[in-house]
């Protein structure tokens, strides 16, 4: 544990330091909510519609984040220093998931506001702990996936071209999922109740996905 | 006690390229086996796949009595790494970078002030590594590739870019009298002679002469930075 706590305060430092990648994501959302206010020429949004755009959107930010997930690590020599040292390699794996996750949890801490006041019409209040459920959970799928094909995609020189090309295939059951889990949330007429069996999917991902990247993940770090 | 390292018939490649072919020895705790080779001999390749970081594609290699590859995580963690690049976060401060590393290494941080110490670096120990200095980032890099003194130091040029009081101070981390077995890559047929016990020359990635130092005339190192042909003759 003292390794995954090391990892993740290394790259939490370099990011406040840098500010390479929340900024970016951030900034991301924000510019295609507006795009999405004039391109689907709607001042509100609600239900279907107002849940793909926020989920769409997140996603897209969120391959920004894996795109700079393991830079530093293949840039500045962090994967040989880190095979070198006597620790079990899942350890990064677990490190780098949960500052992916905390990327997207900062993200959309101003990014959701930003989404309530731009584009959607029904208040974001009565929804809110149900969305941070979903939150949670999608979130995690991302992250998850992201650090996966993060790690895949560093080793190519085409990093920038395989993440999405990969990752965007692989989290579309986590779209898909929270996108019907939030659907009832942002309805015309106030937030309904929350579907449980989409949370279901969502917490059966994770948890699938969970395991395998657990399982593979050494074999990425090999030669 | 096991040889540092032993080497059967030691092979590597990338795809078609073979980066290194044939090389047997055996390296004895606490010595130093010095590597010579020009651009692209496979003194590189060599010291990744002692450092686990490669797997070899031929015969067989022990590093500290374990074989590799399928022993590797029995070395990792008792093997010290100087490569060509430092291995360090430019961001991150020097300080910053070995507590890190003390971390994954389960040294204790006390280690890290008393190598800041030693190397002389203390006072700039909080500055970005990307504002120091090549030779001040070197030492940096030498205190981390000895912070969990290890059992064995693959160096990669190891002096490079250090000031004469500065390759002094790191003497006593990865100098001959440090502890560990090492291996140094060297274009310093001099320095790197007078250090070695044993001498590996490469020549596009084949072991042209492995022998001891008493064996080698400096001539013979330097015929490898040059043709085939003048090498054969130096060594006739």
């Amino acid at each position: 544990m003292s390794a995954v706590a090391a990892l993740i305060r290394k790259d939490l430092r370099m990011e406040l330091r840098t500010r390479e990648s929340v900024p970016s994501m951030f900034l991301f959302s924000l510019s295609t909510f507006v795009l999405f206010r004039f391109g689907l020429d709607r001042e509100t949004l609600a239900g279907d519609l107002a849940s793909g755009v926020l989920w769409v959107t997140l996603l897209f930010a969120a391959v920004l984040g894996m795109n700079r997930l393991f830079v530093a690590e293949r840039e500045e020599g962090g994967f040989d220093a880190f095979l070198l040292a006597p620790v079990d390699r899942t350890s990064l794996f677990v490190a780098k998931a949960t500052v992916l996750f905390g990327f997207l949890v900062a993200v959309e801490i101003a990014a959701i506001p930003a989404f309530a006041v731009l584009l959607l019409g029904p208040s974001p209040f009565q929804a809110l702990p149900g969305l941070l459920a979903i939150l949670v959970l999608a979130d995690a799928g991302i992250a998850i996936i992201g650090t996966l094909v993060g790690a895949l995609a560093i080793q190519t020189r085409a990093r920038d071209l395989i993440v999405p090309l990969i990752a965007l295939p692989l989290v579309l059951p986590v779209v898909i999922a929270a996108g019907h889990a939030t659907s009832p949330l942002f309805a015309q007429a106030g937030a309904e109740a929350l579907p449980a069996r989409w949370l279901g999917v969502l917490g059966l991902y994770d948890l699938v996905f969970g395991l395998l990247a657990l399982a593979v993940f050494d074999f990425l770090l090999e030669d | 006690m096991a040889p540092a390292i032993e080497l059967e018939d030691v092979g590597r490649a990338y795809g078609e390229r073979t980066a290194l072919a044939g090389v047997t020895l055996t390296l004895e705790p606490g010595r130093t086996l010095a590597v010579f080779g020009a651009n692209g001999a496979g003194k590189t390749t060599l010291l990744r796949i002692l450092a686990t970081l490669l797997r070899p594609h031929a015969g067989r290699a022990r590093v500290l009595g374990r074989d590799l590859p399928a022993e590797g995580w029995a070395v990792r963690g008792r093997v010290g790494l100087l490569a060509h690049d430092p291995l360090l976060y430019r961001e991150l401060s020097a300080r910053e970078n070995l507590e890190f590393h003390a971390q994954l290494h389960g040294v204790a941080l006390e280690r890290v002030e008393a190598l800041l110490d030693q190397v002389g670096l203390r006072a700039r120990a909080d500055e970005p590594v990307r504002t120091l200095s090549r030779g001040m980032a070197q030492r940096v890099a030498i205190c981390r590739a000895s912070l969990h003194e290890p059992e064995l130091l693959l160096l990669d040029e190891p002096l490079a870019n250090l000031d004469p009081g500065a390759a002094e101070a790191v003497e006593p981390l990865i100098g001959r009298n440090a502890g560990p077995a090492r291996v140094v890559i060297s274009h310093d047929v001099e320095h790197g002679l007078s250090e070695a016990d044993l001498v590996l020359g490469l020549r596009k990635g084949r072991a042209e002469f492995v022998a001891a130092r008493a064996e080698v005339a400096e001539a013979d190192i330097r015929a490898l930075y040059s043709a085939p042909a003048a090498a054969r003759e130096a060594r006739a």
